[in-house]
């Protein structure tokens, strides 16, 4: 019996680390999907790397090797031993497979609610596997109905509205002053990890450089090779205000590290272009005054916690409705994947009935050797429709019971009284499955 | 025909503005391409409707106030289908065809009255100087238009404040471009209107310049609009402040067309250009 599995780590069952090690490589994808294909144990397999998450999905028939190899491929993927990753990783079969991933397409289990790349990634994912020909017939119908179900969720509910993480709703704001953040000059004033996420978020937007200044230099120094910008040493972010658009501020400095003196005098030289700071610092850096100044825009911690509070509110009224889209997604497909189990019993019985009918056919036609060709079309329409008639209701009753709890016993019934399972045997040389 | 065509227009105005205004609440894709059509079409019977008027007048159809305000919304109109080429924000008509549907209201319920057309109307330094001057308006209602936006959207981000219209507004950075796009081309406009204005009134009446209330009072708006894009080029001024200066130079603008013509203007009022009843 067919297994839809579904094994990886995400952001919350995963530290960044092994995240990263997992999802360094964008060749990884193939690679695994390459492996994935030599298991023999794994009839189906797609492969989803992002920065929260690394997943596999397969369809299989033997489940627990299944998941060994899956997690042993994973191991050779990151580097890293067996014992750390399994910890990590969560495992889901059949229908909670199903509903995990309608889930993820919908951006219901991402980091930040309702953010729109995850879709993006799935298709990618799933376009490496067509291409790599490891999704089959599931797979295929899963996955369509997964960005069907994204679709859905998108439009009929309000879950990708706002921003609802603070790195997330600073970026949003930065646009709604900026427009367009490709070019833009970032300065990041002092570490940390909220300040860093921040950042991140701005470089996937585009932003062209980002300068760090630290107190400690040697630690600006750092930053700034992780964000492939320069380092300025503290006396400069005066001058740097010149120059950035967006200054992101996390010292723990006790007094102001940025005044409305320093702001002010610099406007005039910036032609009066925006200044948006992003203050992340408790004790705040930026003095209040800032704000105040035409063009420049000062958003503290409590500033954009306000901002999502609001969204974060509206999205859980409206994840709850999304997840009834999920779930009713997930109901129809297991109703799909119920009528997969039936059709290898119907396509035998049909095999079954066309076997005896040509064979009857031929026969019957050697001993009739001067009917005209008119009258040989007639007797194989006329047997044809014999043979389809008397499995028909067979048939129906058979896919009536697909998502019926007595299916099985129909299932074993029906070969028995058609005999299938041995003829199977006989004419090509396969057990029963 | 020409009454039938002009009803045309102002219902076409008016369903884009309801529609408009649907997709500015709903934010339904499909209401605002409606709409989006219904306005291309209104703008394409009204120039129809224009063009006919000039055939029949043989100058540019401004001279009584209902023509004059038919033309306005013309020009917006056209100004905001030219500029959505290149901005394509979307709920920049939302603000635009109430604003044209306003003036096609106005114009329409004021009765229509023979116009005679005296021989000196006939040259073409007055549709010139008419068809110029209307441009510049329609790119400074663009101006106009564009600094409420950047106002509203400022106040909610600087008061942190960030309602419905937040997230329907487009950004700082795109409605500023707007306006100073809008004001870069307007301003020569403005002034080669102003230009062959005088030079038709050198011809016309032999004199360049006779401190008609209407000449005083554009000259006060050039010098606002000329007063903000110096400020703009070589000060930097830009956001809030720019967008208060411009909307107050479009008010300025709005009583020098429709105040000082109907109340202060000599040979400028619609009065004088032969508009009896509607003047």
């Amino acid at each position: 019996m067919i297994k839809i599995v579904n094994i990886g780590m995400n952001h919350e069952t995963a530290p960044v680390a092994l995240r990263e090690c997992l999802a360094q490589e964008p060749s990884n994808t193939g690679r695994a999907l390459a492996a994935m294909r030599e298991l023999a144990c794994i009839k189906e397999g797609l492969f989803l790397s992002t920065c929260n998450r690394v997943e596999a999905i397969l369809t299989t028939e033997e489940a627990s090797e299944a998941k060994r190899s899956v997690i042993a491929l994973l191991c050779r993927i990151g580097d890293v031993r067996e014992e750390t990753l399994s910890s990590t990783l969560f495992v889901f079969e059949d229908m909670d497979a199903v509903r995990h991933i309608f889930r993820v397409a919908s951006s219901l289990d991402s980091m930040v609610v309702g953010e729109p790349q995850i879709l993006g990634q799935i298709k990618d994912a799933y376009y490496e596997a067509t291409k790599e020909k490891t999704s089959g017939v599931i797979l295929n119908r899963l996955m369509h109905r997964a960005f069907h179900v994204a679709k859905r969720v998108r439009t009929e509910t309000g879950v990708s509205d706002a921003a609802v993480s603070v790195s997330y709703a600073a970026v949003e704001l930065a646009k709604k002053i900026f427009h367009d953040l490709q070019g833009k000059r970032v300065l990041l004033v002092g570490a940390g990890e909220m300040a860093e996420l921040a950042a991140r978020h701005l470089l996937r937007q585009g932003v062209g450089s980002i300068r760090v200044a630290n107190r400690t230099f040697h630690r600006a120094v750092q930053m700034a090779k992780i964000f492939q910008g320069s380092p300025v040493s503290y006396g400069e972010i005066g001058a740097q205000l010149l120059e950035v658009d967006i200054v992101i501020s996390s010292t723990a400095s006790p007094e102001y590290v940025i005044t409305h003196e320093q702001v002010k005098g610099s406007l005039r030289k910036r032609r009066n272009r925006p200044l948006f700071f992003i203050d992340i610092a408790v004790p705040r850096d930026v003095e209040p005054g800032v704000n105040d100044l035409d063009n420049v825009y000062v958003y503290d911690i409590d500033d954009l916690k306000g901002v999502i509070q609001i969204n974060v509110a509206q999205r859980q009224a409206e994840a709850v409705k999304a997840e009834r889209i999920v779930e009713e997604e997930v109901i129809q497909f297991e109703k799909w994947l119920k009528t997969l189990e039936v059709v290898p019993t119907i396509i035998s019985l049909k095999d079954k009935a066309e076997s005896i009918r040509q064979v009857e056919l031929r026969r019957s036609l050697t001993g009739l050797a001067d009917l005209t060709p008119s009258q040989v079309e007639m007797i194989e329409r006329l047997t044809l429709s014999i043979t389809e008639k008397i499995i028909n209701d067979p048939i129906l009753v058979l896919k009536g019971k697909a998502d019926r709890p007595t299916r099985d016993m129909y299932l074993d019934v029906a070969r028995r009284l058609f005999k299938l399972d041995e003829d199977d045997e006989e004419e090509h040389g396969h057990g029963p499955p | 025909m020409d009454v039938l065509l002009f009803r045309l227009v102002l219902v076409l105005i008016l369903l884009a503005t309801g529609g408009f205004i649907v997709y500015m609440i709903k934010q339904d894709k499909s209401v605002y391409k409606w709409a989006y059509r219904l306005l291309f079409a209104g703008f394409l019977c009204h120039t129809l409707f224009i063009a006919q008027q000039y055939y029949i007048l043989g100058v540019a159809p401004v001279l009584t106030m209902k023509a004059a305000l038919s033309f306005f919304s013309w020009t917006i109109v056209g100004v905001y289908l030219i500029f959505h080429l290149k901005f394509r924000l979307m709920v920049l008509g939302s603000f635009i065809a109430p604003l044209a549907a306003c003036l096609m209201i106005i114009s329409s319920t004021i009765p229509g009255a023979d116009v005679q057309i005296k021989p000196i109307f006939r040259s073409v330094w007055l549709t010139v100087h008419v068809g110029t001057i209307f441009v510049g308006n329609g790119l400074f209602a663009m101006t106009f238009v564009a600094a409420i936006m950047y106002l509203i959207q400022e106040s909610q981000i600087k008061k942190k404040r960030l309602g419905s219209l937040y997230s329907r507004l487009p950004s700082l950075e795109s409605l500023d471009s707007i306006n100073y796009y809008a004001l870069m081309y307007g301003f020569p406009f403005l002034t080669i209107g102003m230009i062959t204005g005088a030079i038709y009134a050198h011809y016309a009446l032999g004199s360049y310049w006779q401190w008609d209330p209407k000449e005083v009072w554009s000259l006060i708006t050039w010098l606002f609009y000329a007063a903000l894009l110096h400020e703009r080029l070589a000060v930097g001024w830009r956001g809030r402040r720019a967008a208060i200066m411009a909307i107050v130079a479009f008010l300025i603008l709005i009583f020098t067309f429709v105040g000082a013509s109907l109340w202060l203007s000599d040979y400028h009022s619609f009065r004088s250009l032969g508009g009896q009843a509607g003047g």
